[in-house]
Parts: C-alpha cells; structure tokens; sequence
C-alpha cells in the first residue's frame, strides 16, 4: 500500500493535525508521503520532514497553491493521485473543502470524519452528532479519507523524510483570495490543547468571556463556546465546539453556562474529564460530566481563578 | 439569474438516535423527519436574493423518498418557485447525490447552486464539493456571507483560523454554514399556496445516473457511554478532585 497524506497549514506552517493523520496512516500501513502544498512552504515541508513514518515529503510551492483555495488543490491531488491506494487528509475545514474534489473527480467515495482504521478498507466513523458510530467498508480501488484527528495520538518528530519538489503547475481562473481574518491569540489551538475552558450563552455576553481568561492562562488551556454563544456574537465562529463546530477531546474540558445540546457534546464527549458549571440542576450536561458544580457562573469563576 | 437548492430529508435534529438491537443500522422508525437545517438556510439564502433581485428565480432538489416531498413543500412555502423530485428509495451517497444535481445543473444551466455545508445525518461535508468538481464550477463552502456581484461573487467562509473571503466567477456552488442567515417561519397562507406551485417527479434512471452503494455499512454501534460522574459542593472540592482524583491539575 502506498499512501499520501495532505498536510494542513496554519499561517503557512505545519498544522499540528497532520501528525495525528500521519498516525492513522500507519494503522492502515504501507509506504507514507506527505504533501505540503502552498507558497512559501519550505519550512512547513521540512517539518512535515521529521515526522515519524514519512519517507518522503512532497513540495508543490507555487502561488497558486497560496491559501490552498479547493479548485486548485483538487487539480493538483488528482494529478499526483496515481499510484496511491489511499488520500488522507484531517477533518479541517481545508481537508473537508478539498477532498471531496478529488473523491468526485476519481469517481470514488469519501469517506469522512474516520475515528479508527479496522483494516486498510474498514473504517470506523461517527454519524448522527457521534450518537451511532458505523463501520463502513469501501470498495474503491482508491480510497479518500479525512481523519477526525482527535481519534489518533500525535506521532514523534523523530523522523528524516526526503524533501521533493513537485513541479505540477496548475491553472485557477475562478477562484481567487480576497482576505482573511484571522483570530489572533497566545493560547493553544483549539484541536490541540491538552485543557479547554468553553463558555455559553450563560456568559450573558462577549464583555463576561474575560472571566475565562485568567483561568484559561493558569491553566495553559484553549477557549471554545457554545453555538449559542457564538451566534450571539459574544466571539467569533472559530470558537464553536460541537457537531457542527470544532471537536475537541482534552484531558480536562470546562463546560460554564452551557446546557449540554446534543450538537455541543458531539464536539467534546470524548473529553477525559469534564466539569460542568451551571446554575440549573437539571442541565443536561451534568449527565456527561465527572465533577458538575451548580451554582451561578459569576461568583464560582473568580473564586476558581483565584484558588488555582 | 436562476438559483438552484438542494435540500435533504434527515431527521430532525432535536432527535437522539438509537441504534438497532441487531446492529444493521440506526432505528429511523416513527422518527421525527425535518429539512436538514443546513439546507434550510440554503432556501433562506436564495429566497433572500430573489427578494433582492438578484434572482429571478429559485429551484428546489432533492434526491429520496416520496416523503422527502414534504421538504420540498417546505421549500416552496419559504419562496422557492418550484421543485423537482429525484426518487428513490436506495441509501444514496454523497457522489451519487452530487451526481444527479450535475445533470439537474446541465439541465437548469442555475447562475448558483446553494446547499447545507453538512448533512445533519451523515455529517459527510462532502456533497457541495463533489458537485463543483463534477461540474467544473468553482466552490465556496461553509459561507457565512455571499455578495453576489454582476458576473462574480464574494464569498465569506468560516474557516478554522477564523474567516476566508474568496472571489468566484459565476456560475460557482455555495454551501451554508449556521451563520449566513436566520431561516425564516413558513406562513400558513404560503403553505397553502405552496400546494399548487409545481413539483416535478424524476428518477435517477430518468438522468442515467447509478446510486448503488460503493461503501458498504458493515454494522452500527452505540457510543461508549460516558458514566454520569459526581456534584460537588464547593469550588475547593472541585479543585480537590481535579488534582488527586482525576489528577488533572
Ligand atoms: C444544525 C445545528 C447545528 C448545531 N451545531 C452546534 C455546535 O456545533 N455546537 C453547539 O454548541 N451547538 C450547536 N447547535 C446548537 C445547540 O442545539 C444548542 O442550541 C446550543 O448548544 C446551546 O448553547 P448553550 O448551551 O450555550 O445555551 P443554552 O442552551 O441557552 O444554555 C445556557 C445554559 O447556561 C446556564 N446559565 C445561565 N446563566 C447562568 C449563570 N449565571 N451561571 C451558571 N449557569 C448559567 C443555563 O442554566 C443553561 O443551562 C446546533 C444546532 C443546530 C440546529
Ligand atoms: C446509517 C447510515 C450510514 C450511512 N453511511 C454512509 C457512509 O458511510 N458513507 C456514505 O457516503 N453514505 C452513507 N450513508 C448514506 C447517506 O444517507 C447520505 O445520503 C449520503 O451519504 C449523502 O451525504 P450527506 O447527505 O451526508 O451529504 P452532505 O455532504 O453532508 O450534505 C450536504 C448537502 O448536500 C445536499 N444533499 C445531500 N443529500 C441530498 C439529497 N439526497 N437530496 C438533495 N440534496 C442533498 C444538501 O444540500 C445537504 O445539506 C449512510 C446512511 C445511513 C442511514
């Protein structure tokens, strides 16, 4: 088996999900290549170099492959296809804009959001906001797969990959980068962080977010929220966890002034441990978590800082 | 310029599935069934730029059985014009769907095609994507705005990092995320009225396109349940177990 993984960029540097993919690349087996496709992404490509498992990396560096806009990216990984058993990429949102293009464009099927790997044809993966996990099995001579990366432990950066470059220019007349605004913050991604602290409509408001902040820089921790929260503008749409939003599966998730949806748990049940922070005893989100506190958000989260 | 709107039965998202004691699949009997809330705010979308005169007119598809006309209907009472029903009563995947929209695109030549960035369901994500490949138009996914713009169309997208603003040329593909619109309430006058806009019944035959299944469903399984834990009292207890219990801290 032969299999080429396409690696996520943040800022033009090696997202930290592509060696969670690297890792359900290795539970499949067989030879390992990473594709790093950008501008300007050398550093990226000598990153996605050590990872363990890779034998070789490949570099597409072009302009037209800046942002990793899906009509190229999808020309480009059908050109480079050829040969491969399988196309790994995460579940991100560049993974989900671009796979699918390939997957059609080779007259396969994805499969998408895989959490385990049976076998090189079996997979296990949630449907239903992770209420029923199915195991699918694909008869395509090519498989086309995004990997929920919370389902896979990082591998080591020990590794010495060569480096080529790929010299595949394709053409884009139709889609072009207008502008980005990204969230800027100190703190750890969301997908990666090791603690999450979320906050939900009970915040009463994005002013009230602040209350997280001390305690989330104690605790080295990621901020998430609710979709409430977020369409309530209280922050912005990168922030959501849930079904729909990020998925997240800390050691420890801190879940203040959100009921507990079935959306939201889809995003944050596989969480090692969860507290629960909300004034309603019956709130459903005590049904998941270890340790619930009931009490009014206000008064328990500076008492929390302060005793940390 | 005319929009195209796809939109799926699922059940309704206020649902928590079970699955079947034999393991085969979930249990979808006398469930409650909805439009897909994703495609929901497609509908809204291109109802909003009909209101706005940039469309002259709103298409709604679906692919799935003679029920999912109910979502049609739905469709038509927001403001879609008419609707055209692909049945069957096959699991159809993602590529066939996409497949069958290509051919209604080649047929209804739309200047856009709107759908939910993700199947309630399913949660594939893959369906928008696979329709721009297959149709060579270019795509903007998870959009929280679109501003269409003569010949083009920017196109606000809800990215990981945070949000990506793209420029399309026209005809182009959009899939919705929760941030675009707020779908509005079907009147009943609208409901009623929406029973005599035309519905038009296909067959997947009709457009030569094959829905059998490439992946096969080898079984269904329940989560593993996470055990309801314990309340604390205090603050100082929560921190207490968080640092020798679960040792966390
Ligand atoms: C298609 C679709 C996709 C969705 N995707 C997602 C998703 O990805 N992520 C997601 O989170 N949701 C998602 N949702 C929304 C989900 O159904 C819920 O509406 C949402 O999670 C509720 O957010 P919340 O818990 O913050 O708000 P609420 O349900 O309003 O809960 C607020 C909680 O705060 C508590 N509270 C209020 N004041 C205080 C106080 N002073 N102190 C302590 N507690 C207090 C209340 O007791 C209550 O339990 C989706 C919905 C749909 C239809
Ligand atoms: C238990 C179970 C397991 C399944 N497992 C798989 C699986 O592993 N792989 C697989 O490919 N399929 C599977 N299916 C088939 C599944 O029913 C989907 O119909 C199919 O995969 C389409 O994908 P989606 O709706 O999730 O697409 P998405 O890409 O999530 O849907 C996005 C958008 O595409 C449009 N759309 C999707 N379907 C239709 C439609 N029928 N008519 C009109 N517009 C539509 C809508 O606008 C929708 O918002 C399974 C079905 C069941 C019941």
């Amino acid at each position: 088996m032969s299999i080429l993984v396409l690696a996520d960029l943040h800022e033009g540097q090696l997202a930290g999900a592509t060696a969670h993919v690297v890792a359900a690349t290795q539970a499949i087996g067989g030879d390992i290549d990473v594709l790093v496709a950008g501008e300007g992404v050398q550093a990226a490509a000598e990153a996605a170099a050590k990872l363990d498992g890779v034998s070789k990396v490949r570099v597409a560096d072009n302009p037209v492959y800046a942002h990793q806009l899906a009509e190229p990216m999808g020309a480009l990984l059908v050109e480079l296809a050829d040969g491969y058993t399988h196309v790994l990429a995460s579940a991100s949102t560049t993974g989900k804009n671009v796979l699918p293009r390939l997957a059609a464009l080779k007259d396969v099927s994805q499969l998408s959001d895989v959490i385990a790997v049976d076998s090189a044809d079996t997979f296990k993966r949630p449907i239903y906001a992770g209420n029923a996990i199915s195991t699918v099995k694909s008869d395509d001579a090519l498989k086309v797969i995004t990997v929920r990366t919370t389902g896979f432990d990082a591998v080591g950066t020990s590794g010495s990959a060569t480096v080529e470059a790929v010299d595949v220019v394709v053409e884009n007349s139709q889609s072009s980068f207008v502008k980005e605004e990204l969230a800027a913050s100190d703190r750890p991604e969301l997908g990666g962080a090791k603690v999450v602290i979320s906050g939900g409509r009970g915040m009463g408001n994005g002013e009230n977010f602040k209350l997280l902040d001390g305690i989330a820089d104690k605790l080295g921790a990621a901020i998430g929220a609710s979709r409430a929260a977020v369409d309530a503008g209280f922050v912005p749409n990168d922030m959501q966890v849930g079904q729909t939003g990020k998925i997240v599966a800390p050691d420890l998730y801190i879940a203040v002034g959100i009921s507990g949806a079935i959306q939201h748990l889809a995003g944050m049940k596989d969480s090692k441990v969860i507290v629960a922070i909300n004034k309603d005893d019956e709130a459903p989100i005590f049904q998941v978590a270890d340790y619930g506190l009931v009490g009014d958000l206000f008064e328990i989260l500076p008492e929390f800082e302060s005793k940390l | 310029m005319k929009i195209l709107v796809a939109v799926k039965r699922v059940i309704d998202y206020n649902v928590k599935i079970r699955v079947k004691a034999d393991h085969s699949d979930v249990d979808l009997t006398n469930v409650k069934m909805a439009m897909n809330p994703f495609c929901e705010i497609a509908v809204e979308e291109a109802v909003r730029l009909k209101e706005k005169g940039v469309a002259t007119e709103v298409v709604a598809v679906t692919v799935g059985p003679k029920a999912a006309q109910e979502q049609l209907r739905t469709a038509l009472a927001l403001g879609a014009d008419r609707a055209i029903h692909i049945e069957t009563d096959e699991r159809v995947e993602s590529l066939a769907v996409a497949k069958l929209l290509a051919k209604v695109v080649e047929d209804e030549q739309p200047g856009m095609v709107i759908l939910g960035k993700q199947a309630i369901d399913t949660d594939n994500n893959q369906t928008g994507q696979m329709l721009a490949a297959l149709t060579g138009l270019p795509q903007g996914t998870f959009a929280s705005e679109v501003a269409a713009d003569g010949d083009k169309v920017n196109v606000t997208r809800e990215i990981d990092g945070g949000l990506q603003t793209i420029a399309l040329t026209l005809p182009a593909i959009v899939t919705t995320d929760l941030r675009l619109n707020e779908p509005r309430y079907a009147k009943l006058p609208d409901i009623m009225k929406a029973k005599k806009k035309p519905l038009d019944v296909k067959s997947p035959a009709d457009y030569g396109v094959e829905v059998a299944s490439r992946v096969s469903l080898v079984k269904v399984e329940s989560p593993a349940e996470r055990k309801g834990g314990v309340k604390v009292a205090s603050v100082d207890e929560l921190i207490d177990k968080l640092k020798n219990e679960a040792k966390v801290l």
